[in-house]
């Protein structure tokens, strides 16, 4: 329930430890929500969240978590390792020094994103990929064993958006990390993720993507004929009407 | 110049009072709030006037209204973003009351420059010992609260997420802000308390990419745009106010360049 709506029900997933899911579905769907109710900000009306077997508490330590929401203070002359390092331990009292263990932390996190060039530079005269790298650092502050990026892609050029996919997917594979990885297009994901979990009108179908991204499950997570069309590696996936992920397909022509 | 006890007095306030400022101001620019600190001074106006009027001293009338005030402004939070009309409103109102204040207390006309344009000179040993109290428990205030207000300014999205509540931390925040005008307005004035606590720290941003060096700085400026101020307006007769608000815009359009410079790729 988000806001007195239901967004999602008779949702029942399993994710294995160290798995990278691409979540996908329309905007409204409940990606966002998902993501929020395994870390504890919300609680669901009816069903259970259990992350690594237990039901997740606000400010859950065992989740690293990238919002969705770009941080308001990325044009300012703030030096990247500032900016990382206001995130370890923040929710604590008292005067925002890391120490020495803070300090190996943001170092450890920021050499994880390949970032460490960034650290001394002004947060304003960042790319949108290298502020997102940093976003990602303050995930990874703390070494959780779960990773959850809300929309990571979004307002990134290709080259960039590509570039973030392939540090996640390393990341996942070294550390063992779980990765939970909302998006609009399945495209960007293909070849990183292990499986797809969709959702749509309420409804979430999990698989590898030959098994979620077909015209049959498509068509009953949304209600409507789905016909799902791979042109060269590509997944176009159209309802009667069109695209239904027009805007997001548009840039790709 | 150190020979007069109301100079000695002055150049004491006006650091004790610089300090606060200048750490709270930090934040205030960072959270993109410099228009909250110039409403709770404008509220302040009010206190002040109808402090007067009951015969409290002005700085205590300040206090209660800018406490209240930076209370009901982050209690409604978010909410009070885009309405600028609202606030417009309420501000007006509290100037015409503190215009209303002025004038039930005809006695005095003179305390209404000191209210709005500020009287570092006027500042007695008495109200010294106030000044540092309230600055000793702003900057404790400040430094206990300093690392959550850090992470809700630069992520409040993650913050929320790690369990903090933003809606606490700026209520906290916003009472050091109200502590901080109260007293910035006896040095420079309820209309000028921009001077005090948003220059030396937008000009300490620019010039400093660290958190603890940027702080620093920006008490630094303020402490001695503050003495500096004081200082030259004994030497020219011109008013402290002026000189104190002259230097601090002297230093932030002279940071703009410098930080250009400093950070240039």
């Amino acid at each position: 329930m988000r806001g007195g709506r239901t967004v999602l029900s008779h949702v029942s997933a399993a994710i294995q430890p160290g798995e990278f899911i691409g979540v996908f579905g329309p905007n409204g769907a409940g990606k966002s929500t998902l993501l929020h109710a395994v870390l504890g900000l919300l609680r669901p009306s009816g069903g259970a969240v259990r992350v690594f077997g237990v039901q997740p508490a606000r400010g859950n330590r065992a989740a690293g978590y990238v919002p969705q929401k770009r941080s308001p203070s990325m044009d300012l002359s703030l030096r990247g390792w500032d900016f990382v390092a206001s995130a370890y331990r923040g929710e604590r009292w008292g005067l925002p020094v890391a120490g020495p263990a803070g300090r190996r932390a943001v170092n450890r996190a920021l050499e994880m994103v390949e970032a460490e060039a960034l650290a001394a530079r002004p947060l304003g005269r960042l790319s949108g990929g290298e502020a997102q790298r940093l976003l990602l650092a303050q995930a990874l502050l703390g070494e959780p064993r779960l990773l959850l990026l809300d929309e990571p892609l979004t307002n990134l050029d290709p080259h960039f958006q590509q570039a973030v996919v392939g540090l996640v997917k390393r990341i996942q594979k070294s550390h063992g990390i779980t990765v939970l990885f909302t998006c609009h297009d399945v495209n960007h994901l293909l070849g990183a993720m292990d499986r797809v979990l969709y959702l749509a009108q309420g409804r979430a179908a999990l698989g590898t993507v030959d098994e979620v991204i077909t015209g049959g499950v498509l068509s009953r997570l949304y209600g409507t004929p789905i016909e799902v069309l791979r042109v060269q590696g590509r997944i176009l996936v159209v309802s009667g009407q069109g695209a239904v992920e027009e805007e997001v397909h548009r840039h790709d022509v | 110049m150190f020979e007069y006890d109301f100079m000695r007095s002055a150049f004491l306030a006006g650091g004790i009072v610089a300090v606060l400022a200048g750490a709270v101001g930090y934040f205030l620019v960072l959270r993109n709030l410099t228009f909250a600190g110039h409403a709770l001074s404008h509220v302040g106006f009010a206190g002040a006037t109808g402090g007067a009027l009951l015969g409290i001293a002005p700085l205590w009338g300040l206090l209660g209204f800018t406490l209240v005030a930076a209370l009901g402004m982050g209690l409604l939070g978010d909410r009070l973003r885009n309405r600028d009309v609202a606030v417009g409103v309420i501000l007006a109102l509290a100037l015409g009351l503190g215009v209303l204040f002025l004038s039930l207390y005809t006695s005095r006309a003179a305390g209404a420059t000191a209210i709005l344009f500020g009287n570092v000179l006027g500042v007695g040993f008495d109200m010294l010992w106030n000044l540092l109290a309230l600055t000793v428990l702003g900057v404790l205030a400040l430094a206990a609260i300093a690392r959550p207000l850090l992470f809700c300014t630069l992520q409040p999205d993650l913050a929320q997420a790690k369990g903090v509540s933003l809606r606490l931390i700026s209520v906290l925040y916003l009472a050091i802000v109200a502590v901080a005008v109260a007293e910035a307005a006896q040095v420079v004035g309820v209309l000028l308390v921009f001077a005090l606590m948003v220059g030396p720290a937008a000009a300490a941003l620019r010039l400093s990419s660290r958190v603890g060096w940027g702080i620093g700085l920006s008490v630094l400026f303020a402490v001695l745009e503050t003495w500096l101020g004081i200082a030259i307006a004994y030497l020219t007769n011109w008013p402290t106010t002026f000189w104190i608000v002259a230097l601090s815009a002297g230093v932030y359009f002279l940071s703009v360049p410098a930080g250009s410079v400093l950070f240039r790729d």
